[in-house]
């Protein structure tokens, strides 16, 4: 009986695509945002009722729309009569506190930033109810509770208020996660995360032995939700929101979520015994404690928000009986408390907005003043009561004769008490509402004039009053087949046979029903002095408990996070180390080897004297580190050894890299030591060296032998792809080059423009670093007089002149011939920067930069547009980006030769090399600019030619 | 040989941890240096060591060094640079701001 639906995903999207509008709309007046708001409501519940004779019938609307098949993960929404009662209450009292807001908040409240809140939320809430796949329906779950989070914390000005924001999000938070576990848990034993299959499969699920932990953690999260026993005490704290939020999230909505759960999984988690121990008793406790805590309450706000927990208990309780007519019943409540609370919020709202003022002790005898107002709370309020005539009556006598039957471990007067004391404290406190407020003597000491309010604000209110009478009076024709079907949806199958009508006769309910009336009366009239004896008893604060509870987790992760980052990067590093060391080995021994069957290379004698090199130039490094300057010759010493090693291990390209990249490097280092201290003081005491050396020996050991143990092995490779297709595919018998240009071209664009950044980094460094208080130090920088005097040396600036043209055409001819033997971009850039490098070390920066013609920053950034746009020109060849083509061309009096793009491609790299290694190397000269080096403006300090002595006198 | 290259490898990592865990901005910029070329050669030599083979296609050569640890590291070596450079920059910044090249927090602005 399914069928698809195409309205259903667009039901969900709206709220969340209109959320734009009246974030947007607000700048054309505070009527059209609302309006706004009010029109995405509305269109959405037109929608909804569209699908409601389907669903009326008895049938099962879905929308599947593929996400992420392989996660089990899909955006599929299903419609039944659950999901259509929720739907409908939160469209529809939605539209209702829509209206009520428009007119409650104040000009200087953002409008604008309120509706769009609340449409998110609206959204959320709609994709629970909707939503036919677990995990997405608890993506949704976890909107609600940030979105809740931003309303409740609507009025950032009040502390309470975002401390109730806070709170909400904390406990709401921690439940979503739990629920997490349980849906997965959940979705495991059904082996599929859709809920219709879920649904489906009760019978295993409630027989697995992860039934228990599924059911706690899915519970958790309902019950934080639902601010049941013992996470009640959110509810009132989120009282800190402007009263339509309240209206909203405590009537309809966030709060009905969990209970919403309870009922959407009712059928593979109800009626085993945990389930109705821990649901049925959880919400007994609930149900008593809120409505005890509800009537010595003196804020208006909080008696009605225990009042929420108290008849979210009842539901609770109803759910968890695990009965068919347990579950009618509940649906039915879920129905009456949506129309009579939320407008006992709307109606607690007017009092405060015309009184400012909401405090029980401060009012009374409004009846006069307020004459519409006192007659929808009244009317409400007796509904929430359980007076006849009134719909809350209806669904409370069901929920009392329901109880009646139920045994409790044994026990069959126990929940039956304790339900009728329940419904008697209800009475107790909704008789208060009224008697306290709007009834008894006029007084003179209001805070404020009191007064009805405009039509805007008591319409929505006085709606559902009439709603309220009307399913009082006539459940038949109102409620009667929206009760049947979603409870039918609870339940998933045929109900038992009831009747929903006002003289059900003398039975257990109605004797339960007139003793809480007739008792709650009375125990009202004694809530005076027991309002005194409640206030003198001492019991423990749920606020000031949660409050030392996240102090303590601030700590602790104050004292973690303080204890292991202490501001010393060398103290992290050290740990960081020790634990990749750590780690290393737990997994190395853990493992099992093979022996190594590689066959050794011999140790011809020159390695053997590049090795004693290199180890020499460590060893000397670290003892003499202190010595900067000898301690960057050695610093070059070991990248020359390091490229031999590489010129004889057959990776020439290798070689030519790491010999010119040493070249600007420790260029760049001496650039930069001219401005820092020549020398470390000793800081470390020998203990501490001893320590680091350890650490140091240990990872230097470590991963020598883990370099060793995989070098004796023999192992397989995707190289051998490489090797094959280079030259078919790629054009090209230099594979490495062939592997940065074409296979792997994507890794070499990326890694051009982390290049390209660090080069516009340094220079965004030293412009920033010259704007401050460096350049004061700069300006006033005293060298230590011991440098040479000849700045430009006439041998050096002739030498390196005359090389210029041989190292660019050097440097053109390593590019060109990049892509079948060793060159190519990267090394070609690096040739080029040297060669241009020379110029500013030997002619000087000014007479250098003066003939610069081309921005360091601009070739950066045609480098990488070259690279990008050769990558999209395979998009004109219907090919996937960075796809290469080449062919070969035959020119008169050539040879035959190559065009690939790939060479445009490395053109792109080379481009971006030279711009970011000058850029950088140009930053630092900047600094000695500031530093006071004198500009030259010729190319040497002295110019032989000419001859500027006088001349040698006659003899 | 792998031996040679293998203990290479733990001397540069052993010089370079050392150096990072000094108290001035200048020996651990040394130190990331070495660390460069330790974790450069290590990678290298995930293609196993072959001599006289360079991954240049010719006709009638049937065996090459492993191409790919190659390109891989190629890219390392010029990016390591662009690294080293911003650190340096940012080394030579706080020296002239402070006036002090030391790389902990001092005490008072914890």
């Amino acid at each position: 009986m399914s069928q698809i639906s195409t309205l259903l995903p667009i039901i969900a999207a709206l709220p969340f695509v209109g959320a734009l509008l009246p974030g947007l709309m607000i700048r054309a007046g505070r009527n059209v945002a609302a309006s706004s708001a009010a029109l995405i409501t509305f269109l959405a519940l037109v929608m909804l009722l569209v699908e409601a004779p389907a669903v009326m019938r008895g049938e099962v609307l879905r929308a599947d729309i593929e996400w992420m098949p392989i996660l089990g993960l899909n955006v599929s929404f299903m419609l039944d009569g659950l999901g259509f009662l929720f739907a409908l209450m939160i469209l529809g009292i939605g539209l209702l506190v829509i209206l009520y807001a428009r007119f409650y908040l104040s000009r200087k409240d953002p409008m604008g930033q309120f509706f769009t809140y609340l449409l998110l939320f609206q959204g959320a809430m709609l994709g629970i109810v909707l939503s036919n796949n677990v995990l997405l329906l608890l993506i949704f779950w976890e909107l609600t509770s940030l979105s809740s989070f931003l309303l409740i914390g609507y009025w950032k000005h009040l502390p309470a208020g975002r401390q109730g924001a806070r709170m909400a999000l904390a406990v709401t938070g921690m439940g979503g996660l739990a629920m997490i576990g349980g849906m997965l848990i959940l979705g495991d034993i059904a082996g599929s995360y859709d809920l219709d299959v879920i649904l489906s499969q009760g019978e295993a699920i409630k027989a697995s032995p992860m039934y228990l932990p599924a059911l706690l953690l899915i519970l958790l999260g309902a019950f934080t939700k639902s601010a049941q026993f013992p996470f009640h005490f959110w509810l009132p704290h989120a009282m800190a929101a402007p009263t339509p939020v309240s209206a909203y999230l405590h009537s309809a909505t966030m709060v009905k979520a969990g209970i919403f759960i309870m009922a959407r999984f009712w059928p593979v988690l109800a009626g085993t015994d945990a389930w109705f121990y821990i649901v049925a008793t959880t919400g007994l406790i609930t149900m008593i404690l809120g409505a005890l805590i509800a009537l010595f309450k003196d804020d208006l706000k909080a008696l009605l928000a225990f009042s929420t927990v108290s008849q979210l208990g009842l539901i609770t309780m109803l759910l968890g009986f695990g009965s068919p007519l347990a579950a009618v019943a509940a649906v039915f409540h879920i129905i009456n408390h949506v129309v009579f609370k939320a407008a006992l919020f709307m109606s607690a709202g007017i009092v405060d907005h015309a009184l400012h003022t909401r405090d029980i002790k401060r009012l009374g005898g409004l009846a006069a003043f307020m004459p519409i107002t006192a007659t929808i709370a009244t009317i409400t309020a007796l509904s929430m009561a359980g007076i006849p005539f009134l719909n809350g009556f209806l669904s409370k006598e069901m929920m009392l004769q329901e109880a009646s039957e139920v045994v409790w471990m044994g026990n069959a007067w126990l929940v039956p008490v304790l339900a009728t004391i329940g419904a008697l404290l209800s009475v107790a406190y909704s008789l208060r509402y009224i008697m306290h407020v709007f009834a008894g003597k006029k007084r003179n000491d209001y805070p404020a004039e009191p007064h009805d309010p405009g039509f805007g604000l008591w319409a929505a209110p006085a709606l559902l009053a009439v709603l309220v009478v009307l399913i009082g009076i006539f459940p038949k024709f109102f409620v009667d087949a929206l009760v049947a079907v979603s409870a039918g949806a609870v339940v998933g199958g045929e109900l038992p046979y009831y009747s929903i009508k006002l003289w059900h006769g003398f039975n257990a309910a109605l004797y339960m029903s007139t003793i809480a009336v007739v008792a709650g009366a009375i125990f009202l009239s004694q809530q005076r002095w027991m309002a005194k004896l409640w206030d003198a008893t001492p019991r423990p604060e749920a606020k000031d408990l949660f409050d030392s509870l996240i102090a303590a987790f601030v700590r602790l992760a104050a004292w973690a996070s303080g204890g292991l980052h202490n501001g010393a990067i060398s103290r992290y590093l050290a740990i960081f180390i020790v634990i990749t060391v750590g780690l290393g080995f737990i997994s190395f021994t853990g493992g099992t080897n093979v022996a190594g069957t590689r066959e050794l290379l011999p140790i011809p004698f020159v390695a053997a004297v590049a090795w004693v090199l290199l180890v020499v130039a460590s060893i000397a490094i670290v003892t003499h580190h202190r010595a900067r300057f000898t301690a960057l010759v050695l610093l070059g010493i070991i990248g020359i050894a390091v490229s031999l090693g590489f010129v004889y291990l057959s990776a020439p390209d290798l070689a030519m890299t790491q010999i010119s990249v040493e070249v600007v490097t420790i260029m760049l280092l001496l650039l930069a030591l001219n401005f820092l201290p020549k020398k470390s003081p000793v800081e470390s005491g020998n203990l501490r060296r001893l320590r680091d050396g350890l650490i140091a020996l240990t990872a230097g050991g470590g991963i020598a032998a883990l370099a060793y143990a995989f070098m004796i092995r023999d192992f397989s490779t995707i190289s051998e792809f490489h090797l094959a297709n280079s030259y078919i595919g790629g054009g090209g018998t230099n594979v490495v080059n062939v592997i940065l240009v074409d296979f792997r071209g994507y890794d070499t664009f990326g890694e051009i423009i982390v290049l390209g950044i660090a080069g516009l980094l340094i220079f965004a460094l030293m412009e920033a670093l010259l704007a401050g208080k460096a350049s004061q130090r700069l300006a006033t920088w005293a060298d230590d007089g011991n440098l040479s005097r000849d700045r430009h040396p006439m041998m050096m600036v002739v030498v390196t002149r005359v090389m210029m043209p041989i190292a660019i055409m050097v440097g053109v001819f390593i590019f060109l011939r990049g892509h079948n033997q060793p060159g190519g971009g990267f090394i070609a850039g690096l040739v080029v920067a040297i060669a241009l490098l020379m110029q500013y070390m030997a002619s000087g920066f000014a007479w250098a930069q003066e003939r610069q013609r081309v921005e360091y920053h601009s070739m950066i950034g045609m480098g990488v547009l070259v690279a990008a746009l050769t990558g999209a020109g395979a998009w004109l060849a219907g090919r996937p980006f960075l796809t290469s083509a080449f062919g070969y061309v035959e020119l008169p009096y050539l040879e035959k030769f190559e065009l690939a793009t790939a060479a445009l491609f490395d053109l792109g790299v080379f481009l971006t090399v030279v711009g970011a290694v000058m850029l950088a190397l140009y930053s630092f000269s900047r600094l000695a600019r500031r530093a006071g080096e004198v500009a030259n403006v010729d190319p040497m300090d002295f110019d032989p030619s000419l001859d500027t002595r006088p001349a040698p006198e006659d003899t | 040989m792998e031996l040679l290259v293998a203990s290479a490898i733990g001397v540069l990592t052993a010089a370079g941890v050392y150096l990072i865990l000094r108290l001035r901005a200048f020996p651990v910029i040394l130190g990331t240096a070495m660390l460069s070329y330790a974790v450069n050669v290590f990678l290298f030599s995930a293609g196993r060591l072959t001599i006289n083979a360079p991954p240049i296609l010719q006709k009638g050569v049937e065996t090459y060094a492993d191409p790919l640890p190659q390109a891989l590291v190629l890219t390392a070596i010029v990016i390591s640079f662009g690294m080293t450079a911003v650190v340096v920059m940012i080394a030579l910044g706080a020296f002239l701001e402070t006036g002090d090249d030391a790389i902990d927090i001092p005490e008072e602005d914890k």
